[in-house]
């Protein structure tokens, strides 16, 4: 179909006039027919196809384009210009030594991502190339799913999965109606029905579809799930009808055909343009701590290299002053070395230092500190205590890069519903214009059926009362959007739900409709199915009574309530209302308000879920309005959002209260025990809730959050209107500040637990009033300052009525006051997901509310006890683990490096290195980076359970306290120190002295000199000795791994040493290290002066440590030390003591 | 009843959009391994370092280090060292003439002698050393110029040496044998020893000059090229290095195992030393069968034949008379680190054994916070 002049014309009309808004909507052509010439011009919208790719590189851009990626990253760039550095001019050391680990570093991460990639492709490859049908001029065509176009009219069969964002047209139900799993979208396996719009849905063959002409126009494609804004436009006749779309009719890729043999639909979003594919946009990355501690010294580190290689290169220059020294008579350069500028010279001497020291910034490092982390990974997966036997699942690492942050946590935002408690709902009582009723009392699934179950405890209502209280039943049943998943179909529904319960289920989005529904069903009013639009209920009396389901006015965070409006076979209109009382009681003109907002208190108090239960009678004409109201704002293409809540807000008025309800959401197992935890261990926890204050703090004091002493701050609503938000404010931070002056918290729950501390409770529209940006007066401005001042000094606090994007605000503001503490979100369902991904680290719980807070999060638990185990345990592990681990790489490397320096001084500054190439070479990659892997897998500096039964551990490694600059400069100057005592131990050995070999071992061979690669290896070999040493020193749990690698890799040093010195190797075209090893061996000063050397080297830690531990010790230290002092006898020098280990390995 | 409605979720094959980090979290998790490696509960031996457990350790330290001091110390001070400096820098020193007209092109050598006196007599193996001083022959550009596998008798390294032996690769077109600044920087000074007799005359003090390499650098790393049975056939189409006054195949005529690549002074020179004040092993005067002293104490002459100039870099030039014991040369350093580092050891000990009498023992009973 091209595009004819006029369109063209069309076309440059619209931009001409400046119709930006057109870019924002596209117009579908169903089966790709042009609208009647009056309608609407033409324009034919180029879409891509529906190929999906999530592949990142193809066969032939995958060498260079992942080379470009892996060397954008700042340290593997470095690497490279070093290398190519050394390639280039004369350096110290051949390119092989920083060559071979950057290469195989980088291959390494080749292979994986090539591989990942690859998978990826497979996985593209299925998805784009499965049959999918597709009608065509009235025939049904198979074509591959990458080749569906926008328009075409897709034919998809049960069980099937959507290719592309369709809207539904006609489906094989009489209705228009289908049923959709999205499972793998978000993780809700409820069936959510989608619609047909009215006048399509009787088109339901091929030819019939295939006559369809109609024109779809909505938005461009945005990844919003559950938003879609759209207008259809059918011509019949000439005559277009607008029949508005919404969310309710788009099938979405991923989602599952369910229970319906057929549907017809038309694509509208294909490929990568698909809601699906605009979801898997990577998350941005979070970086830990630790990571930024570590790039920080990395400059410092990087500075220190600058500054060496300049300060060697001048003082070279000044040496190289006297012609004598520049070229004595036994050394002269070549011509060409001669000819050179002096500013090149300098220049290539600069650049040679710095390859010489360049080491001091190891390629090891990382690729050390990202294996640490990847396999420390599984220690979290393969955790027995974090797994849910009910569940069937563990804990899941979804990101390892924030192993440790789980160490630092400091605040922990945690959502209430399903988190805290079970999201198991439980019906428990109604009460009805003040009477209250309760089904039977124990009800562990076996009920009998009927109204025989139903138990009343106040006084029997009159007869008014009793058309009240069945009209109460009825709007509950009625008022909800619960489905019935039907086991055995061929049975019949109603035969299911009584005969046996696995034959059908309710399944709703929201488990508190479904408690609510089953209650009913125990009082005796069963929800059979919704048919035809058709809500079909069982009465007492065992009557089938079926209401028309008219409008359904769902339910949102905003409004916190939702409608139905149905018509009762008799004809009447009802609109049934059900919601927070906090939403419905302002709109209830009549019924028993006080005696059911009395009950609702006290329900709410014992930490229920309450909801109101109001309706409203329509006559036909407010009916009519009604709908006209609700059809008009449907309609609307733009802000229809608004508009639509706007006529809820009209609709939903005028009500008459019925009662209300209460569902009891249990804590979950040992979550109280869980917070007293985290508050011990320091952390300050804040529930995050969209749940009504009473049932909050009801929960909250269940779980321990608030304790009986614990003294209440509220700042809600209700009291800003009382005073303004100025005055409550300056009034809290007095009280609280004043407490805060006569004594701290630390000593405060050290001492005792019956000091008062604080819990602050505020409401959503509280605090967005505290948020708001700062006004033009004064006051307002500090408003967010003495907020959290408030909030530092409470140990708990409890945010009330939250939206779930202030759940995010409230964590952003947090993470963003000045100590910039490191914060924690978990929860289970969609609306904590903004916060999982604000918090440096997200944890989603695997809860009811579907998979995305797990998908979103960084790590995934079953249940929130498993958060316990996680931080206090592996959080403190990890962050001990990489800690040592990146401290330690900075030493090993400053004492490696830092005598080559030292050298310089003593060859004339000519970059001769002091190791030789292999040991240059090998040092970071094989003589000690195993065991400090090793280490940082395995350490456990406290046993776990000592961890898990003693929280405040966790205080000591707080605020990212092992890698402050002091705990850096120490290392590094017992780097420097080593690095001179290694080398200056050396030099006096050699210098003016026989330093020879004694000659015992072979008569012939005695006293021979020893050269300048002795004098090396020897630094060389109390090096390595040196550091994995400290590393004995460091190491708290030796097992047979720990024992096997570090003297392991000593033995490794030894024979490799052996083997290096002991063949000529024909392939290298120096012999310098030749029989070096052994004739140093073969020499006892050489032995005494290694041990000699060693033992001064660590001296200072060693004493450091014993009178650190002495005379200042930190809790960690006087746990390890009381432990020692129970179990053995203090005359060995080490403890032995065997962990409990009821398995070998 | 509610939960069976939520059962495991299928899993499609769309995990196309798993992150980079995907590895570790696409693993679904069944039940985890009870393995005591998997739940991180692997027996373990436990120490722990404290004032208490370190304490003997100080204690053995100090014992075991002081005596090892001691006799380090006193080992080295019985070894007898006699040094001379025979550079010629000052005008009165016998050899000032020879190292002021020293010139390259000179075809006669310049002797001088240098009279000595040994006050104590030397018993055993003395060993005659040389020493040079600011001689820097751990500068890079000196360590890499060598070929080690000319040096080692490859043949085609023979004719053509590596390019890190420039600019002393070769010689008016052919190249040099052996190449290289080490090898052209070959010390060349001959030292010999005379002990003036009670009635004045000079009598030659016996030395031998083999055995001072490395057992391993003679037999295997330096090697004459294409056998030994005539080495200036071997050696046809080289150059000698420049600044010396021999061919390599004439360095010891007299004795064809130490002539060539594999004489022992050349070998000794080639071993870059690690310091700029360096020395090396000259000869060795063997101990005498009877009893008396290998050099008894009186006067001494030995003739230098100058050769080499160190002048210009303002070097020096000695020779070294030492004996030697189990622990090598001279050197007091390590007995006097030995001594230092096990008395710190000692006093640590002593203070750690206060610390933890004060301090230990009120921790242990101190409560832990809970």
């Amino acid at each position: 179909m091209g595009v004819d002049f006029s369109a063209l014309r069309t076309l440059i009309n619209r931009y001409c006039a400046g119709e930006e808004n057109w870019v924002d909507s596209r117009t579908v052509y169903i089966g790709h027919k042009e609208p009647p010439p009056g309608a609407d011009a033409f324009i034919q919208q180029r879409f891509p196809d529906n190929r999906v790719v999530s592949s990142k590189y193809t066969f032939w851009n995958f060498i260079p384009k992942n080379m470009f990626e892996q060397f954008r990253r700042v340290a593997n760039f470095y690497f490279l210009i070093i290398f190519l550095v050394q390639l280039i001019i004369d350096t110290p050391t051949s390119p092989v030594t920083s060559g071979l680990p950057l290469f195989f570093v980088i291959i390494v991460t080749a292979i994986k991502q090539g591989y990942e990639d690859w998978l990826r492709h497979k996985a593209d490859k299925a998805v784009n190339q499965c049959p999918v049908s597709v009608i065509q001029r009235g025939k049904k065509i198979k074509k591959e799913s990458f080749r569906i176009t926008v328009g075409d009219v897709v034919f998809v069969k049960e069980d099937e999965t959507f290719a592309c964002d369709l809207i539904l047209l006609s489906s094989s139900r009489d209705d228009g109606t289908c049923f959709v799993t999205t499972a793998s979208l978000d993780g809700e396996s409820s069936h959510k029905t989608y619609y047909a719009v009215q006048d399509t849905k009787a088109f339901r063959t091929e030819e019939e579809v295939d006559s369809i002409h109609a024109t779809i126009e909505c938005e461009q494609p945005q990844p919003d799930l559950y938003k879609f804004v759209g207008r259809i436009n059918i011509y019949m006749d000439n005559e277009a009808v607008a029949r508005p779309l919404g969310s309710e009719n788009v099938l979405l890729r991923g989602a599952t055909l369910k229970n319906t043999e057929f549907i017809y639909a038309v694509a509208i979003y294909t490929g990568m343009e698909t809601k699906m594919a605009l979801n898997y946009q990577s998350k941005s990355q979070k970086r830990s701590a630790v990571e930024k501690s570590m790039n920080s010294y990395l400059v410092v580190y990087l500075c220190i290299l600058i500054s060496k290689a300049l300060i060697n290169t001048v003082l070279k220059y000044i040496w190289q002053a006297d012609p004598n020294k520049d070229e004595p008579w036994y050394n002269e350069r070549t011509e060409a070395q001669r000819q050179r500028h002096i500013l090149i010279r300098a220049f290539t001497d600069f650049l040679a230092f710095m390859v010489l020291f360049n080491y001091i910034i190891p390629v090891s490092m990382y690729v050390t500190v990202e294996m640490q982390k990847f396999l420390g990974s599984y220690f979290i997966m393969w955790d027995d205590d974090m797994y849910d036997e009910e569940l069937g699942e563990g804990a899941v690492v979804n990101t390892s890069d924030l192993n440790e942050e789980l160490g630092q946590v400091e605040y922990v935002f945690t959502d209430k519903t399903g988190t805290l408690t079970e999201n198991n709902m439980e019906f428990i009582e109604c009460c009805v214009d003040g009477h209250v009723y309760v089904p039977d009392a124990i009800c562990n699934g076996q009920v009998l059926s009927g109204a025989a179950a139903m138990d009343m405890i106040d006084t029997s209502p009159g007869p008014g009362g009793r058309e009240r209280e069945e009209l109460f039943f009825r709007a509950l049943c009625l008022c909800h959007t619960v489905q019935v998943k039907e086991e055995e179909t061929v049975d019949g529904i109603k035969h299911g739900i009584h005969q046996g319960k696995s034959a059908s289920f309710y399944i709703s989005s929201s488990p508190d409709e479904v408690a609510l529904v089953e209650g009913m069903k125990k009082l005796g009013f069963t929800y059979l199915r919704l048919k035809d639009g058709q809500m079909e209920i069982l009465n007492r009396e065992d009557e089938i009574e079926r209401f028309e389901l008219l409008e359904v006015l769902s339910f949102d965070s905003v409004r916190r309530r939702m409608s139905v409006i149905v018509r009762a076979a008799s004809g009447d209109i009802f609109l049934f209302c059900k919601g927070a009382d906090s939403s419905i009681l302002p709109r209830v003109i009549s019924g028993k308000v006080d005696e059911v907002k009395a009950r609702v208190e006290h329900n709410a108090v014992e930490g229920l879920r309450t909801l109101c239960v109001a309706y409203r009678p329509l006559s036909p004409e407010q009916h009519q309005e009604v709908c006209r109201l609700l059809s008009g704002a449907k309609l609307a293409l733009q802000d229809r959002d608004k508009r639509l809540s706007e006529a809820y807000e009209l609709v939903e008025k005028d009500l008459i209260l019925l009662g209300a309800t209460a569902v009891e959401d249990r804590l979950q197992e040992q979550a109280a025990d869980t917070i007293e935890s985290l508050h011990k261990a320091g952390m300050k926890v804040w529930v995050l809730t969209g749940d009504k204050m009473e049932t909050a703090a009801a929960t909250c004091y269940a779980s321990r959050l608030f304790r009986r002493n614990t003294q209440i701050l509220e700042l809600t609503t209700k009291r800003v209107e009382e005073q303004n938000l100025h005055d409550v404010l300056f009034d809290l931070s007095r009280t609280v500040l004043r407490h805060h002056g006569s004594m701290t918290r630390d000593n405060c729950s050290s001492l005792s637990n019956d000091c008062t501390d604080y819990g602050l409770i505020i409401d959503g529209a509280t605090l967005s009033a505290v948020m708001r940006p700062p006004q033009e007066d004064l006051n307002s401005g500090s408003y967010k300052e003495i907020f959290l001042e408030i909030c530092r000094n409470c140990s708990a606090v409890l945010c009330c009525r939250m939206a779930p994007l202030q759940k995010a605000q409230i964590v952003k503001m947090i993470k963003a006051s000045k100590e910039h503490p490191i914060t924690l979100a978990i929860g289970d369902g969609a609306n904590d997901v903004s916060m999982i991904l604000e918090a440096h680290v997200g944890i989603g719980i695997m809860g009811k509310e579907g998979r995305q807070a797990v998908r979103n999060s960084d790590y995934a638990i079953p249940k929130f006890k498993h958060l316990k185990k996680m931080l206090l345990v592996h959080g403190h592990y990890y962050y001990i683990r990489i800690s040592e681990l990146v401290q330690y790489f900075f030493y090993k490397n400053v004492c490696f490096i830092f005598p080559q320096f030292l050298y310089q001084f003593f060859c004339g500054f000519s970059q001769q290195p002091l190791y030789d190439t292999a040991y240059l070479t090998l040092y970071n990659i094989s003589f000690t980076s195993l065991p400090i892997l090793v280490y940082s897998l395995m350490e456990q500096h406290i046993n776990m359970d000592i961890l898990k039964k003693d929280p405040s551990l966790y205080k000591d490694v707080a605020k990212n306290s092992l890698l402050r600059w002091p705990t850096f400069i120490y290392w590094t100057v017992l780097g420097v120190y080593n690095a001179i005592v290694m080398f200056f131990g050396t030099y006096f050995l050699f210098d003016n002295t026989t330093f020879t070999s004694n000659g015992q071992r072979m008569t012939t061979n005695t006293q021979m000199m020893f050269g300048n690669w002795t004098f090396g290896t020897l630094v060389f070999t109390v090096l390595v000795f040196t550091v994995t040493f400290k590393l004995v020193l460091d190491t708290h749990y030796w097992t047979w791994i720990n024992h096997f690698v570090i003297w392991g890799s000593l033995v490794f040093f030894v024979l490799f040493s052996l083997l290096w010195g002991g063949i000529i190797w024909p392939f290298l075209n120096y012999q310098r290290m030749y029989y070096v090893f052994m004739q140093m061996l073969s020499s006892g000063p050489a032995w005494l002066s290694i041990i000699l050397l060693i033992t001064a080297s660590l001296l200072p830690d060693v004493v450091k440590k014993v009178i650190w531990r002495a005379l200042w010790p930190t809790i960690t230290e006087r746990i390890q030390t009381k432990r020692r002092c129970l179990a053995s006898e203090p005359s060995t020098i080490f403890m032995l003591s065997q962990t409990s280990s009821r398995i070998s390995f | 009843m509610m939960a069976s409605s939520y059962n495991a979720k299928e899993e499609d094959g769309h995990h196309s959009g798993s992150s980079s980090h995907g590895g570790p979290g696409a693993i679904k998790s069944k039940k985890p391994d009870n393995t005591a490696f998997k739940q991180q509960r692997l027996p373990a031996w436990q120490p722990i370092l404290t004032a208490g457990t370190v304490l003997p350790a100080f204690f053995v330290i100090g014992l075991i280090f002081i005596p090892i001091g001691i006799g380090l110390f006193v080992t080295s001070n019985n070894i007898k060292e006699f040094e001379i400096d025979y550079t010629g820098v000052e005008i009165d020193s016998p050899c000032y003439i020879c190292a002021k007209n020293f010139s390259w092109n000179s075809t006669t050598s310049c002797v001088c002698s240098v009279n000595f006196t040994l006050d104590q007599p030397f018993e055993s193996n003395v060993y005659m050393y040389y020493g040079l001083s600011n001689f820097y022959q751990n500068h890079r550009r000196y360590v890499k110029s060598r070929d080690d596998s000319q040096l080692n008798g490859v043949e085609s390294n023979l004719k053509q040496p590596s390019k890190e032996c420039e600019p002393y690769r070769t010689s008016d077109g052919l190249p040099i044998a052996p190449c290289g600044a080490i090898a052209n920087s070959l010390f060349n000074d001959t030292l010999e020893l005379f002990h003036i007799n009670q009635n004045g005359t000079k009598q030659r003090v016996n030395v031998t000059k083999k055995g001072i390499a490395w057992w391993t650098d003679k037999h295997v790393k330096f090697r004459n090229p294409g056998g030994s049975s005539n080495l200036s056939v071997a050696f046809q189409g080289t150059a000698k290095p420049v600044n010396w006054r021999k061919a390599v195949y004439d360095l010891d005529p007299e004795d064809p195992e130490n002539n060539g690549f594999i004489n022992e002074d050349f070998i000794v020179w080639m071993r870059t030393a690690a310091l700029p004040t360096f020395r090396k092993l000259y000869r060795i005067i063997q101990k005498k069968p009877n009893s008396t002293p290998t050099l008894s104490s009186g006067r001494y002459v030995m003739e230098i034949t100058y050769n080499y100039p160190v002048l210009s870099f303002d070097g020096r030039k000695r020779m070294i008379l030492s004996t030697i014991s189990w622990m090598g040369g001279k050197n007091p350093f390590l007995g006097i680190a030995y001594i230092t580092v096990g008395s710190i050891c000692f006093f640590l000990g002593v203070v750690l054994l206060v610390i933890h009498h004060k301090y230990d023992t009120r921790t242990n009973s101190a409560e832990i916070p809970n």
